[in-house]
Parts: C-alpha cells; sequence; structure tokens
C-alpha cells in the first residue's frame, strides 16, 4: 500500500474517482431526459417523430462508445470547432459527457419502452375511454406505472454508464482508468495492489447500486 | 401491451394535428440537418479530397478491411470463449458444494462490477510487469472482453437454468441419470434456447467492446480506419462516419439474428411453462444483460 501512501498518488486517485462520479453524474441526467423523450417519440402517434426514435436507436445503440467519444473530440472539437469550455479539462469532461449522453439515452429509451409494454393494454384503453389525450394518457396513466417497472433496467443502465465513463479517458480527461495505467506504469512492484484498490473501489461504488435498485424495484413493483 | 392502444384511431381533427406536427417536426429536422451541412461545409468537410479515398481500394485493402478482420478475429475468439467461460461460472454458482459455488459467485460479482477498460489496461500494462514478458494487445482484449462478458453470460445462463421447471430434472435423475449428465444434458441445452435473445444481445456488446482495443494500440477497425486513415488522408469526420456505418451494419445484422430467433424460439410449442420462477422471466433477462460500450 506505499503506492497510496504518497499524497500525490492519493490524490490523483480521488480526482480520477471523483471525475467519473461527475460523468456518470451529469450523463444519467442527460441521458434519462433525452431517453424518455425518445421513447415518448418512438410510441406517439406522429410517424416522423417515432423515424426519429427509431433512426436515433438504431445508430447510437449500434456503434461503439469508443469510436462515438472518440469523434466527439477529434470531430466535433478538433475539426469542427465546437468548444464547450475554454478550460481544457473542462471541455474534455462536457465532449465526453455528450458522448455518453447521447449513447445512453439510446439504452434508457429501449428500457422505458420496455416498461411501456409491461402495463396492461386496459390502463390505456380505459384512460382512452374517459376521454384523455395522447399525452395526459402517457404522462398520467401510463409512464407513472411503466416508471416503476423500468427501475431495475434503468440500474443497470446507469452501472454500465458509470463503468462506460472510463472511457472517456480517451479524450485526455484524467480519470480513474487512466490514472491507474499511469501508477502501474510507475510502480511495477506493485501492480496487483494497484489494480484490486481500483477494481475494489468500482465494486464498492456498482455491486450496492445494483443492489439498492434491486431492492427500489421490489418495492416499487406494482402489485398486479 | 402494444403501442397502438395508446391513441384513438385518429379523426380529422386529429389527422391535421399529427400533419401539422409531422411538417413542423420534419422541418426542425431539416433546419438540424441543413445547420450540421454547413457546419461540415465551414471547415471543409465535404471536400472530395477526404471523401476520394473511399473510392480507391487500397484504402479498403490497407486499411479498412484488415482492421475489420482483427475485429471480427477478436470478437469471434471472445464469443467462443466467453461462452464457455459463461457456462462454466453458471454451472459453478448452482453448485451443490459451498466450496465451488461461493468462489464462482465472487469471480462472476467481481468481474461484472469492474469496468472492461480497467481490466483491459491490468492486463496490458500489468500483468506484463507479472509475468517479466510481454502481453500482447489482442490477448489482453480477448481477456478482457471473455471475463467480463463470460460473467455476464454466466448470469445469463444461471437465470435460464434456474427458469426450467424442476419437473426436468426431476425426471432425469428418475431415469437414473448423475447429476453432471442432468446439467449436461438435460438443463444448459434448455437454458440456452430460453436465454438465446439475451445471449446474442449480448454478443453484440462484444463485438462493440472490440473497439476499446484502439486504446491499446490493438489493430482493430477504430484504430486502422479511422485513427490511421484520417492520419494519412486528414479526414477523420469522413472516416469516423464510413467505420461507424460498418459497425451499425454487423451490428444490425446480428441484431436481427437475435430477433428472428426470439420469433422462432417463441413460436416452437417446445417452450418452458409460464407458471415457473417468475424472478427470471424475460424481464429479468433483460436486466442481466448490460449495455457495456
Amino acid at each position: 500500500m506505499h503506492v497510496f501512501a504518497d499524497p500525490t498518488n492519493l490524490d490523483a486517485y480521488l480526482s480520477g474517482f471523483l471525475w467519473i462520479l461527475k460523468l456518470t453524474g451529469a450523463s444519467a441526467v442527460i441521458a434519462l431526459v433525452l431517453g424518455v423523450l425518445l421513447a415518448a417519440f418512438r410510441v406517439s402517434p406522429v410517424p416522423v417523430l417515432r423515424g426519429f426514435g427509431a433512426a436515433w436507436v438504431n445508430i447510437f445503440r449500434n456503434t461503439p462508445l469508443t469510436l462515438i467519444i472518440f469523434f466527439c473530440y477529434f470531430g466535433l472539437f478538433s475539426t469542427l470547432g465546437l468548444t464547450l469550455s475554454d478550460d481544457l479539462n473542462l471541455n474534455n469532461f462536457w465532449l465526453g459527457v455528450v458522448g455518453l449522453s447521447v449513447y445512453t439515452a439510446a439504452f434508457v429509451c429501449e428500457s422505458v419502452r420496455s416498461g411501456i409494454n409491461t402495463v396492461p393494454a386496459g390502463q390505456a384503453e380505459a384512460a382512452r375511454a374517459i376521454g384523455l389525450t395522447f399525452f395526459q394518457t402517457l404522462r398520467i396513466v401510463v409512464l407513472p406505472q411503466a416508471g416503476r417497472a423500468v427501475v431495475a433496467p434503468l440500474g443497470s443502465v446507469l452501472i454500465a454508464l458509470c463503468k462506460n465513463a472510463t472511457i472517456v479517458g480517451t479524450i485526455g480527461l484524467i480519470e480513474a482508468s487512466s490514472v491507474m495505467k499511469q501508477l502501474i506504469n510507475d510502480n511495477g512492484d506493485a501492480v496487483i495492489p494497484i489494480f484490486l484498490v481500483f477494481a475494489g473501489t468500482f465494486a464498492a461504488i456498482l455491486v450496492p447500486t445494483g443492489y439498492f435498485f434491486g431492492w427500489l424495484a421490489n418495492r416499487l413493483a406494482v402489485k398486479r | 401491451m402494444s403501442t397502438g392502444v395508446l391513441y384513438d384511431h385518429p379523426g380529422p381533427r386529429a389527422r391535421i394535428r399529427n400533419a401539422v406536427l409531422s411538417v413542423a417536426f420534419g422541418l426542425g429536422l431539416v433546419a438540424l440537418l441543413w445547420w450540421i451541412y454547413t457546419k461540415f461545409d465551414q471547415a471543409g468537410q465535404w471536400e472530395a479530397a477526404l471523401w476520394k479515398p473511399f473510392t480507391q481500394s487500397a484504402t479498403w485493402t490497407q486499411f479498412i478491411l484488415p482492421g475489420l478482420r482483427q475485429t471480427l478475429l477478436a470478437a469471434a475468439t471472445g464469443m467462443v470463449l466467453s461462452l464457455a467461460f459463461g457456462i462454466i461460472f453458471a454451472v459453478g454458482r448452482l453448485s451443490e458444494h459451498w466450496w465451488i459455488r461461493v468462489p464462482a459467485g465472487v469471480v462472476v460479482e467481481f468481474f461484472r462490477a469492474v469496468p472492461l477498460l480497467l481490466m483491459i489496461f491490468f492486463i496490458f500494462y500489468g500483468v506484463p510487469f507479472l509475468i517479466q514478458g510481454p502481453v500482447t494487445a489482442f490477448t489482453a482484449v480477448v481477456a478482457g472482453l471473455t471475463l467480463y462478458n463470460g460473467s455476464v453470460l454466466a448470469e445469463a445462463f444461471r437465470a435460464g437454468i434456474r427458469s426450467i421447471p424442476g419437473g426436468q430434472s426431476e425426471a432425469a435423475y428418475a431415469v437414473g441419470m448423475r447429476k453432471s449428465q442432468v446439467m449436461r444434458l438435460i438443463l444448459v441445452p434448455q437454458a440456452a434456447r430460453a436465454m438465446l435473445p439475451v445471449i446474442v444481445s449480448q454478443l453484440v456488446v462484444l463485438l462493440k467492446d472490440t473497439a476499446l482495443g484502439y486504446i491499446v494500440a490493438f489493430p482493430e477497425l477504430l484504430a486502422r480506419g479511422v485513427n490511421d486513415l484520417s492520419a494519412n488522408y486528414g479526414n477523420v469526420v469522413a472516416a469516423a462516419i464510413v467505420v461507424a456505418v460498418i459497425y451499425i451494419l454487423i451490428n444490425s445484422l446480428l441484431t436481427a439474428l437475435a430477433n428472428w430467433l426470439d420469433r422462432r424460439t417463441r413460436q416452437r410449442a417446445f417452450r418452458i411453462p409460464k407458471q415457473t420462477a417468475p424472478d427470471s422471466t424475460p424481464a429479468g433477462g433483460m436486466a442481466v444483460s448490460e449495455p457495456q460500450g
């Protein structure tokens, strides 16, 4: 453990995981909003909206995240000149958030859509029978029930998002996996402890998160 | 619930409203595409010189196809190994002996929780210090893919095995099969069939994850087709778009295969009855598959 006794290394370790948490938090919020919107598009009566939602999901779900984040940096930023912040680190951070969000939104959309499919048809028929419009049906009757059914899948998406955040290291943000690579290269005699600390930190964050979402899903499940 | 029941069959007013919304959103979309087009134009990304390399055979034979070959090779190796890993650890987690069950559970939970990139970094940069010798990028990528996707598949197989009615194994024991025979001949084949859609979609994830090899300089499709190609022609945007289309085509084919298999297994008379194991219906299977990037 002599590696982490050095305050420089300890700081690098902490800031690496802080970036991971920030990336996860920012992307989770954007991806959730975007994903629910896309799911609403995909079940809407307007064909253009349905097509847009389907195209988004098919494009981003089938492209490797590494390629998307690569494109955010070398395409959007380097070539097309899209700058999201004057600070170099923050710019990389927000470019990473853009890539993670558009990718994760496709998975959120598909989870929400499968959640809508678990709501019995009678619910929507009853809503229509009392004269609710499409948006009222979706907002008041269907989505609240679908939301309870998608807690567990959305938990998996969030956990995957947190792990995927390490890929933003590709575009120069010094997040946890980049820090680990650096520490391994500097301390060849302590490879296993370094790996176990980093892997263990991820496990310590993600395993309880998984159990929490499992518990929440059971608690919120619609009893039928 | 099919989504058709969410709204009434459109009457005259609804038809007009939908048409207006279609046109409004369509115009917005066209405006967005136009904006992207002008941005590309300002950056000179439509210049023929940037797109011309894709009409020359050397671009394909030197960069894209060799990269694609490495991607498919790594994916195929990873798929075979992670399926084997998945079956072994699923059976291990269901063992009656705690000294097999507990370690198998720890291994699966650990590798599922650790980011794939972290694992690849450890194997590629860390293991050479331990074995006092080099580890190739191919080994690092395939080993990482196997450990991660194998663990996810182990959970899928386990859910599948647990969803099989108890009568199946009881009948097998009754005709005198041993534990290993019951597992090999009765449970695993049925579980594999029940979880086929989940397994195939995890294999799509595995194929996409080979792109992580780019980060450790493994010459796969992203490294060769985008990074190296654009280093020669300076056309990173064009190259990224072409390579993305290739990935999307391959993955769409695999996804179509998964959907076809799903429909086919649904139609078959041979099905696991509904009343068993409410905790491992397809919804449970859905939660097992993880969209790692």
